[in-house]
Protein backbone atom coordinates (compact mmCIF):
# COMPACT_ATOMS: atom_id res chain seq x y z
CA UNK A 1 0.00 0.00 0.00
CA UNK A 2 1.53 3.33 -1.41
CA UNK A 3 1.47 6.11 2.31
CA UNK A 4 -1.54 8.85 1.43
CA UNK A 5 -2.45 11.69 3.64
CA UNK A 6 -5.23 10.59 6.57
CA UNK A 7 -8.09 13.42 7.19
CA UNK A 8 -10.43 12.89 10.02
CA UNK A 9 -13.00 16.08 9.53
CA UNK A 10 -15.07 16.71 12.17
CA UNK A 11 -18.34 17.31 10.04
CA UNK A 12 -20.35 16.28 6.36
CA UNK A 13 -19.27 19.99 5.34
CA UNK A 14 -15.51 19.86 6.42
CA UNK A 15 -15.81 15.91 4.79
CA UNK A 16 -16.62 17.30 1.57
CA UNK A 17 -14.38 19.72 0.96
CA UNK A 18 -11.36 17.59 1.59
CA UNK A 19 -12.86 15.62 -0.82
CA UNK A 20 -13.05 18.48 -3.43
CA UNK A 21 -9.19 18.08 -3.32
CA UNK A 22 -7.34 15.92 -6.13
CA UNK A 23 -7.41 12.08 -5.85
CA UNK A 24 -9.27 11.77 -2.39
CA UNK A 25 -11.31 8.54 -0.84
CA UNK A 26 -14.16 8.91 1.59
CA UNK A 27 -13.34 5.79 4.30
CA UNK A 28 -15.87 4.44 6.02
CA UNK A 29 -15.53 0.91 7.33
CA UNK A 30 -12.95 0.51 4.85
CA UNK A 31 -13.87 -2.85 4.56
CA UNK A 32 -13.09 -2.83 0.57
CA UNK A 33 -11.16 0.44 0.27
CA UNK A 34 -8.28 -0.74 2.40
CA UNK A 35 -8.13 -4.25 0.74
CA UNK A 36 -8.08 -2.55 -3.03
CA UNK A 37 -5.17 -0.09 -1.55
CA UNK A 38 -3.32 -2.72 -0.20
CA UNK A 39 -3.47 -4.62 -3.40
CA UNK A 40 -2.19 -1.88 -5.43
CA UNK A 41 -5.70 -1.67 -7.45
CA UNK A 42 -5.99 1.49 -6.10
CA UNK A 43 -3.81 4.28 -5.37
CA UNK A 44 -4.58 7.79 -3.36
CA UNK A 45 -3.37 11.17 -2.06
CA UNK A 46 -5.46 11.13 0.92
CA UNK A 47 -8.25 9.32 3.01
CA UNK A 48 -11.35 11.21 4.28
CA UNK A 49 -12.45 8.84 7.18
CA UNK A 50 -16.24 9.55 7.95
CA UNK A 51 -16.48 6.70 10.38
CA UNK A 52 -16.40 9.44 13.76
CA UNK A 53 -19.37 11.66 11.96
CA UNK A 54 -22.01 10.93 14.02
CA UNK A 55 -24.86 12.40 12.15
CA UNK A 56 -24.16 9.46 9.41
CA UNK A 57 -24.49 6.55 11.55
CA UNK A 58 -27.96 4.96 12.76
CA UNK A 59 -31.38 3.87 12.15
CA UNK A 60 -34.81 5.24 12.26
CA UNK A 61 -38.52 4.61 11.03
CA UNK A 62 -40.06 7.84 9.66
CA UNK A 63 -43.76 6.57 8.75
CA UNK A 64 -43.24 4.46 5.76
CA UNK A 65 -39.54 4.56 5.50
CA UNK A 66 -36.94 3.25 6.94
CA UNK A 67 -33.62 5.13 6.96
CA UNK A 68 -30.17 3.92 7.45
CA UNK A 69 -27.42 6.05 7.97
CA UNK A 70 -24.24 6.02 5.10
CA UNK A 71 -21.79 4.37 8.08
CA UNK A 72 -24.19 2.31 9.85
CA UNK A 73 -22.34 -1.64 9.95
CA UNK A 74 -23.92 -4.79 8.91
CA UNK A 75 -23.84 -5.99 12.13
CA UNK A 76 -26.44 -2.96 13.21
CA UNK A 77 -28.72 -3.59 10.42
CA UNK A 78 -28.53 -7.52 11.04
CA UNK A 79 -29.62 -6.62 14.65
CA UNK A 80 -32.10 -3.87 14.70
CA UNK A 81 -35.44 -4.41 15.63
CA UNK A 82 -36.49 -1.78 13.87
CA UNK A 83 -35.22 -3.28 10.38
CA UNK A 84 -36.13 -7.13 11.58
CA UNK A 85 -39.73 -5.54 12.12
CA UNK A 86 -39.67 -3.93 9.29
CA UNK A 87 -37.96 -5.13 6.26
CA UNK A 88 -36.77 -8.33 7.75
CA UNK A 89 -35.40 -9.74 4.36
CA UNK A 90 -32.94 -6.61 4.71
CA UNK A 91 -31.62 -7.59 8.26
CA UNK A 92 -31.36 -10.93 6.67
CA UNK A 93 -28.97 -9.30 3.83
CA UNK A 94 -27.00 -7.83 6.07
CA UNK A 95 -26.47 -10.90 8.39
CA UNK A 96 -25.27 -12.64 4.94
CA UNK A 97 -22.41 -10.11 4.25
CA UNK A 98 -18.33 -11.55 4.93
CA UNK A 99 -18.05 -12.32 8.42
CA UNK A 100 -19.19 -11.57 11.40
CA UNK A 101 -16.11 -9.19 12.14
CA UNK A 102 -16.66 -8.03 8.89
CA UNK A 103 -20.09 -6.95 9.38
CA UNK A 104 -19.34 -4.73 12.69
CA UNK A 105 -17.00 -3.00 10.45
CA UNK A 106 -18.11 -2.56 7.10
CA UNK A 107 -21.30 -0.20 6.44
CA UNK A 108 -23.87 0.22 3.81
CA UNK A 109 -23.29 3.55 2.57
CA UNK A 110 -19.17 2.20 1.77
CA UNK A 111 -20.76 -0.90 0.13
CA UNK A 112 -23.24 0.82 -2.20
CA UNK A 113 -20.24 3.61 -2.97
CA UNK A 114 -17.83 0.47 -3.88
CA UNK A 115 -20.70 -0.99 -5.94
CA UNK A 116 -18.69 -4.27 -6.02
CA UNK A 117 -20.38 -6.55 -8.99
CA UNK A 118 -20.94 -9.19 -6.17
CA UNK A 119 -22.38 -7.20 -3.10
CA UNK A 120 -25.30 -7.63 -1.31
CA UNK A 121 -26.56 -4.49 -0.95
CA UNK A 122 -27.02 -2.84 -4.40
CA UNK A 123 -29.09 -5.31 -4.28
CA UNK A 124 -31.62 -4.34 -1.80
CA UNK A 125 -31.30 -0.68 -2.69
CA UNK A 126 -32.54 -1.63 -6.23
CA UNK A 127 -35.05 -4.38 -4.74
CA UNK A 128 -36.83 -2.23 -2.76
CA UNK A 129 -36.87 0.80 -4.85
CA UNK A 130 -34.54 3.03 -2.02
CA UNK A 131 -33.30 6.40 -2.17
CA UNK A 132 -29.41 7.44 -1.65
CA UNK A 133 -29.50 10.41 0.14
CA UNK A 134 -26.26 12.32 -0.24
CA UNK A 135 -24.88 15.76 0.80
CA UNK A 136 -25.87 17.49 -2.47
CA UNK A 137 -29.24 15.70 -3.52
CA UNK A 138 -31.59 12.33 -3.56
CA UNK A 139 -30.49 9.82 -6.28
CA UNK A 140 -33.02 7.24 -7.04
CA UNK A 141 -31.83 3.44 -6.47
CA UNK A 142 -32.73 2.81 -10.30
CA UNK A 143 -30.16 5.24 -11.07
CA UNK A 144 -27.53 4.81 -9.16
CA UNK A 145 -25.75 2.24 -10.43
CA UNK A 146 -23.90 3.05 -13.73
CA UNK A 147 -21.48 -0.17 -14.33
CA UNK A 148 -18.34 -2.13 -12.86
CA UNK A 149 -17.80 -0.63 -9.59
CA UNK A 150 -19.12 3.03 -11.19
CA UNK A 151 -21.83 4.78 -9.48
CA UNK A 152 -23.94 8.32 -9.98
CA UNK A 153 -21.47 10.00 -7.32
CA UNK A 154 -19.32 12.61 -8.62
CA UNK A 155 -16.48 13.94 -6.91
CA UNK A 156 -16.75 15.20 -3.41
CA UNK A 157 -20.09 13.67 -2.99
CA UNK A 158 -21.00 12.18 0.19
CA UNK A 159 -23.72 9.05 0.76
CA UNK A 160 -25.53 10.12 4.29
CA UNK A 161 -28.09 7.73 4.20
CA UNK A 162 -30.26 5.32 2.64
CA UNK A 163 -34.24 5.49 2.91
CA UNK A 164 -35.91 2.34 2.38
CA UNK A 165 -39.77 2.27 1.16
CA UNK A 166 -41.28 -0.66 3.71
CA UNK A 167 -42.77 -2.84 1.37
CA UNK A 168 -45.65 -5.27 1.96
CA UNK A 169 -43.69 -8.16 1.59
CA UNK A 170 -40.01 -8.76 0.28
CA UNK A 171 -37.49 -11.70 0.48
CA UNK A 172 -33.64 -12.29 -0.56
CA UNK A 173 -31.92 -15.28 -1.31
CA UNK A 174 -28.04 -15.27 -1.73
CA UNK A 175 -26.06 -18.39 -3.68
CA UNK A 176 -23.00 -17.29 -2.15
CA UNK A 177 -19.26 -17.95 -3.00
CA UNK A 178 -18.31 -20.21 -0.05
CA UNK A 179 -15.13 -18.41 0.73
CA UNK A 180 -15.51 -14.74 0.39
CA UNK A 181 -18.97 -14.89 1.14
CA UNK A 182 -19.78 -12.75 -2.01
CA UNK A 183 -22.91 -13.14 -4.26
CA UNK A 184 -22.78 -15.90 -7.28
CA UNK A 185 -26.22 -14.76 -7.54
CA UNK A 186 -28.30 -12.79 -4.74
CA UNK A 187 -31.76 -12.18 -5.80
CA UNK A 188 -33.84 -9.25 -3.48
CA UNK A 189 -37.74 -9.26 -4.16
CA UNK A 190 -40.34 -6.78 -2.77
CA UNK A 191 -44.16 -6.92 -3.33
CA UNK A 192 -46.29 -3.57 -3.26
CA UNK A 193 -49.36 -2.61 -3.89
CA UNK A 194 -48.56 -0.98 -6.99
CA UNK A 195 -45.52 -3.04 -7.84
CA UNK A 196 -43.17 -5.89 -7.81
CA UNK A 197 -39.29 -5.71 -7.55
CA UNK A 198 -36.56 -8.13 -8.54
CA UNK A 199 -33.07 -7.31 -8.16
CA UNK A 200 -29.89 -9.34 -9.13
CA UNK A 201 -26.48 -9.24 -7.62
CA UNK A 202 -23.31 -11.04 -8.79
CA UNK A 203 -24.63 -11.56 -11.60
CA UNK A 204 -24.35 -8.53 -14.10
CA UNK A 205 -21.49 -5.53 -14.59
CA UNK A 206 -23.64 -4.02 -11.62
CA UNK A 207 -27.13 -5.28 -9.75
CA UNK A 208 -29.87 -5.53 -12.54
CA UNK A 209 -34.06 -5.40 -12.40
CA UNK A 210 -34.95 -8.84 -13.32
CA UNK A 211 -38.21 -7.28 -15.50
CA UNK A 212 -39.22 -10.78 -17.06
CA UNK A 213 -39.89 -11.82 -14.01
CA UNK A 214 -41.26 -8.65 -12.16
CA UNK A 215 -44.00 -8.66 -14.97
CA UNK A 216 -44.78 -12.47 -13.81
CA UNK A 217 -44.39 -11.80 -10.08
CA UNK A 218 -47.13 -8.95 -10.52
CA UNK A 219 -49.43 -11.42 -12.21
CA UNK A 220 -48.97 -13.84 -9.35
CA UNK A 221 -46.59 -13.46 -6.20
CA UNK A 222 -45.33 -17.69 -5.82
CA UNK A 223 -42.22 -19.43 -7.33
CA UNK A 224 -44.70 -21.30 -9.87
CA UNK A 225 -45.59 -17.64 -11.60
CA UNK A 226 -41.66 -18.04 -12.70
CA UNK A 227 -41.63 -20.86 -14.58
CA UNK A 228 -40.29 -20.54 -18.06
CA UNK A 229 -38.38 -17.49 -17.29
CA UNK A 230 -34.99 -17.49 -18.27
CA UNK A 231 -32.18 -14.85 -18.29
CA UNK A 232 -30.01 -14.30 -21.83
CA UNK A 233 -26.62 -15.51 -20.56
CA UNK A 234 -24.64 -12.99 -23.10
CA UNK A 235 -22.58 -10.48 -21.29
CA UNK A 236 -23.06 -11.90 -17.94
CA UNK A 237 -19.98 -11.97 -15.17
CA UNK A 238 -17.93 -15.16 -15.51
CA UNK A 239 -14.85 -16.56 -13.53
CA UNK A 240 -13.30 -19.57 -12.15
CA UNK A 241 -16.21 -19.84 -9.66
CA UNK A 242 -19.30 -20.21 -11.99
CA UNK A 243 -20.05 -19.34 -16.15
CA UNK A 244 -22.63 -16.87 -17.09
CA UNK A 245 -24.69 -19.48 -17.95
CA UNK A 246 -24.83 -21.00 -14.35
CA UNK A 247 -25.27 -17.23 -13.35
CA UNK A 248 -28.05 -16.74 -15.67
CA UNK A 249 -29.80 -20.08 -14.02
CA UNK A 250 -28.72 -19.36 -10.46
CA UNK A 251 -30.32 -16.08 -11.18
CA UNK A 252 -33.54 -17.19 -11.91
CA UNK A 253 -33.57 -19.98 -9.24
CA UNK A 254 -33.01 -17.45 -6.14
CA UNK A 255 -35.34 -15.56 -7.63
CA UNK A 256 -38.01 -18.83 -7.10
CA UNK A 257 -36.30 -19.20 -3.94
CA UNK A 258 -36.28 -15.11 -2.63
CA UNK A 259 -40.12 -15.23 -3.47
CA UNK A 260 -40.63 -18.23 -1.39
CA UNK A 261 -38.81 -16.88 1.87
CA UNK A 262 -40.20 -13.39 1.65
CA UNK A 263 -42.59 -12.21 4.39
CA UNK B 1 4.73 12.25 10.33
CA UNK B 2 1.35 12.23 11.97
CA UNK B 3 0.95 11.25 15.55
CA UNK B 4 -1.76 8.84 17.39
CA UNK B 5 -2.23 8.13 20.74
CA UNK B 6 -4.79 5.38 21.90
CA UNK B 7 -5.15 2.75 25.18
CA UNK B 8 -4.00 -0.28 24.83
CA UNK B 9 -4.77 -3.04 27.29
CA UNK B 10 -5.47 0.10 29.62
CA UNK B 11 -2.50 1.35 28.96
CA UNK B 12 -1.75 4.83 27.06
CA UNK B 13 0.43 4.98 24.13
CA UNK B 14 1.27 7.13 21.58
CA UNK B 15 3.65 6.77 18.45
CA UNK B 16 4.29 8.65 14.98
CA UNK B 17 2.80 6.68 11.87
CA UNK B 18 2.38 6.94 8.25
CA UNK B 19 -1.35 6.83 6.94
CA UNK B 20 -1.49 3.83 5.65
CA UNK B 21 -0.09 2.17 8.89
CA UNK B 22 -2.31 -0.34 9.89
CA UNK B 23 -3.45 -1.01 13.53
CA UNK B 24 -1.81 -4.40 13.72
CA UNK B 25 1.53 -3.11 12.42
CA UNK B 26 1.22 -0.13 15.19
CA UNK B 27 0.13 -2.93 17.40
CA UNK B 28 3.10 -5.41 16.66
CA UNK B 29 6.18 -2.91 15.22
CA UNK B 30 5.64 0.08 17.62
CA UNK B 31 4.39 -1.85 20.84
CA UNK B 32 5.84 -4.74 20.22
CA UNK B 33 2.87 -6.61 21.17
CA UNK B 34 3.47 -9.34 18.69
CA UNK B 35 0.25 -11.60 19.77
CA UNK B 36 -1.63 -10.32 17.50
CA UNK B 37 -0.73 -12.14 14.32
CA UNK B 38 -1.00 -11.36 10.33
CA UNK B 39 -1.99 -14.49 8.42
CA UNK B 40 -3.98 -13.48 5.31
CA UNK B 41 -3.18 -9.67 5.07
CA UNK B 42 -6.60 -9.45 3.08
CA UNK B 43 -9.27 -9.74 5.83
CA UNK B 44 -10.18 -13.76 5.54
CA UNK B 45 -8.14 -14.88 7.84
CA UNK B 46 -8.73 -13.52 11.18
CA UNK B 47 -5.55 -14.14 12.97
CA UNK B 48 -5.46 -10.35 13.39
CA UNK B 49 -8.69 -9.77 15.80
CA UNK B 50 -8.33 -7.63 18.44
CA UNK B 51 -11.04 -5.55 19.68
CA UNK B 52 -11.77 -2.02 19.19
CA UNK B 53 -13.85 -0.24 21.55
CA UNK B 54 -14.92 -3.39 22.50
CA UNK B 55 -15.91 -4.79 18.93
CA UNK B 56 -14.13 -7.35 17.47
CA UNK B 57 -12.40 -6.55 14.48
CA UNK B 58 -9.37 -7.02 11.94
CA UNK B 59 -6.70 -4.87 12.91
CA UNK B 60 -5.44 -5.29 9.21
CA UNK B 61 -7.94 -3.77 7.63
CA UNK B 62 -8.09 -1.07 9.88
CA UNK B 63 -5.85 2.18 9.78
CA UNK B 64 -3.67 3.07 13.02
CA UNK B 65 -5.07 6.90 12.73
CA UNK B 66 -8.44 5.79 12.25
CA UNK B 67 -7.84 4.35 16.18
CA UNK B 68 -7.33 8.13 17.63
CA UNK B 69 -8.42 8.12 21.43
CA UNK B 70 -9.73 4.33 21.13
CA UNK B 71 -9.65 1.44 23.68
CA UNK B 72 -7.81 -1.46 21.88
CA UNK B 73 -7.66 -4.70 23.51
CA UNK B 74 -5.31 -7.43 22.16
CA UNK B 75 -4.41 -11.08 23.02
CA UNK B 76 -2.05 -10.14 25.73
CA UNK B 77 -4.55 -8.24 27.75
CA UNK B 78 -7.38 -10.36 28.28
CA UNK B 79 -5.29 -12.67 31.81
CA UNK B 80 -5.56 -11.44 35.05
CA UNK B 81 -2.03 -11.25 36.16
CA UNK B 82 -0.47 -14.67 35.69
CA UNK B 83 -4.42 -16.22 36.05
CA UNK B 84 -5.37 -17.35 31.89
CA UNK B 85 -8.53 -15.90 30.94
CA UNK B 86 -11.51 -18.39 31.05
CA UNK B 87 -11.26 -18.76 27.31
CA UNK B 88 -7.43 -18.85 27.30
CA UNK B 89 -7.49 -21.47 29.79
CA UNK B 90 -10.10 -23.44 27.94
CA UNK B 91 -8.00 -23.60 24.49
CA UNK B 92 -5.45 -25.08 26.65
CA UNK B 93 -7.27 -28.00 28.74
CA UNK B 94 -8.86 -28.47 25.61
CA UNK B 95 -5.71 -28.05 22.76
CA UNK B 96 -8.34 -26.16 21.07
CA UNK B 97 -4.83 -25.43 18.64
CA UNK B 98 -2.11 -27.13 16.45
CA UNK B 99 0.42 -25.08 15.26
CA UNK B 100 -0.63 -22.23 17.42
CA UNK B 101 -0.93 -19.74 14.88
CA UNK B 102 -4.60 -18.65 14.69
CA UNK B 103 -5.40 -18.99 18.08
CA UNK B 104 -4.80 -15.13 19.47
CA UNK B 105 -7.38 -14.56 16.52
CA UNK B 106 -9.83 -17.56 17.43
CA UNK B 107 -10.04 -15.94 21.14
CA UNK B 108 -10.64 -12.71 20.50
CA UNK B 109 -13.01 -13.60 17.87
CA UNK B 110 -15.02 -16.10 20.10
CA UNK B 111 -14.96 -13.31 22.81
CA UNK B 112 -16.71 -11.29 20.52
CA UNK B 113 -18.84 -13.94 19.71
CA UNK B 114 -20.02 -14.07 23.37
CA UNK B 115 -20.03 -10.11 23.35
CA UNK B 116 -22.62 -11.02 20.58
CA UNK B 117 -24.61 -13.66 20.99
CA UNK B 118 -24.29 -13.90 25.14
CA UNK B 119 -23.37 -17.37 26.95
CA UNK B 120 -25.71 -19.74 25.52
CA UNK B 121 -23.71 -20.86 22.65
CA UNK B 122 -25.16 -24.42 20.85
CA UNK B 123 -22.29 -26.24 18.60
CA UNK B 124 -23.67 -24.77 15.59
CA UNK B 125 -23.75 -21.28 16.33
CA UNK B 126 -19.78 -21.28 17.32
CA UNK B 127 -19.24 -23.05 14.01
CA UNK B 128 -21.27 -20.61 12.15
CA UNK B 129 -20.03 -17.80 13.96
CA UNK B 130 -16.11 -18.61 13.57
CA UNK B 131 -16.65 -18.34 9.60
CA UNK B 132 -14.06 -15.13 9.72
CA UNK B 133 -11.47 -17.12 11.46
CA UNK B 134 -9.07 -19.99 9.34
CA UNK B 135 -6.95 -22.32 10.95
CA UNK B 136 -5.41 -23.96 8.75
CA UNK B 137 -4.14 -26.66 10.73
CA UNK B 138 -7.90 -27.49 10.47
CA UNK B 139 -8.25 -28.26 13.91
CA UNK B 140 -11.74 -26.79 14.16
CA UNK B 141 -13.00 -29.45 16.60
CA UNK B 142 -11.05 -28.64 19.68
CA UNK B 143 -11.26 -25.18 18.54
CA UNK B 144 -15.44 -25.52 19.10
CA UNK B 145 -14.86 -27.62 21.56
CA UNK B 146 -12.83 -25.12 23.43
CA UNK B 147 -14.64 -22.19 22.76
CA UNK B 148 -18.25 -24.01 23.99
CA UNK B 149 -15.92 -24.93 27.46
CA UNK B 150 -15.03 -21.82 27.71
CA UNK B 151 -18.38 -19.89 27.24
CA UNK B 152 -19.47 -22.02 30.10
CA UNK B 153 -16.46 -20.88 32.43
CA UNK B 154 -17.35 -17.54 31.57
CA UNK B 155 -20.74 -17.72 32.51
CA UNK B 156 -19.85 -19.60 35.67
CA UNK B 157 -17.79 -16.95 36.52
CA UNK B 158 -20.52 -14.31 36.26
Amino acid sequence: MYDFNYHQPKSVAEAGKLLAADNQKPLAGGMSLLPTLKLRLNRVDGVVDLAALADLQGIRREGDTLIIGATTPHAMVATSADVQQAIPALAKLAESIGDPLVRNRGTIGGSIAHADPGADYPSAVLGLGATVVTNQRQIAGDAFFTGLFETALQPGEIITAVRFPIPEKSGHAKLRQPASRFAIAGVFVSKRAHEVRVAVTGVGPHVFRLTQAEAALAKSFAPAALDGITLDAAGLNSDIHASNVYRANAAVEMTRRAVAAAS
Amino acid sequence: MPRVSLTVNGQTVAGEVEGRTLLVQFLREHLQLTGTHVGCDTSQCGCCTVHLNGIGVKSCTVLALACEGAQVTTIEGIAEADKLHPMQEAFREHHGLQCGYCTPGMIMSALDMVRRKGFDLDEKTIRHQLEGNICRCTGYHNIVLAVQAGVKAMKARG
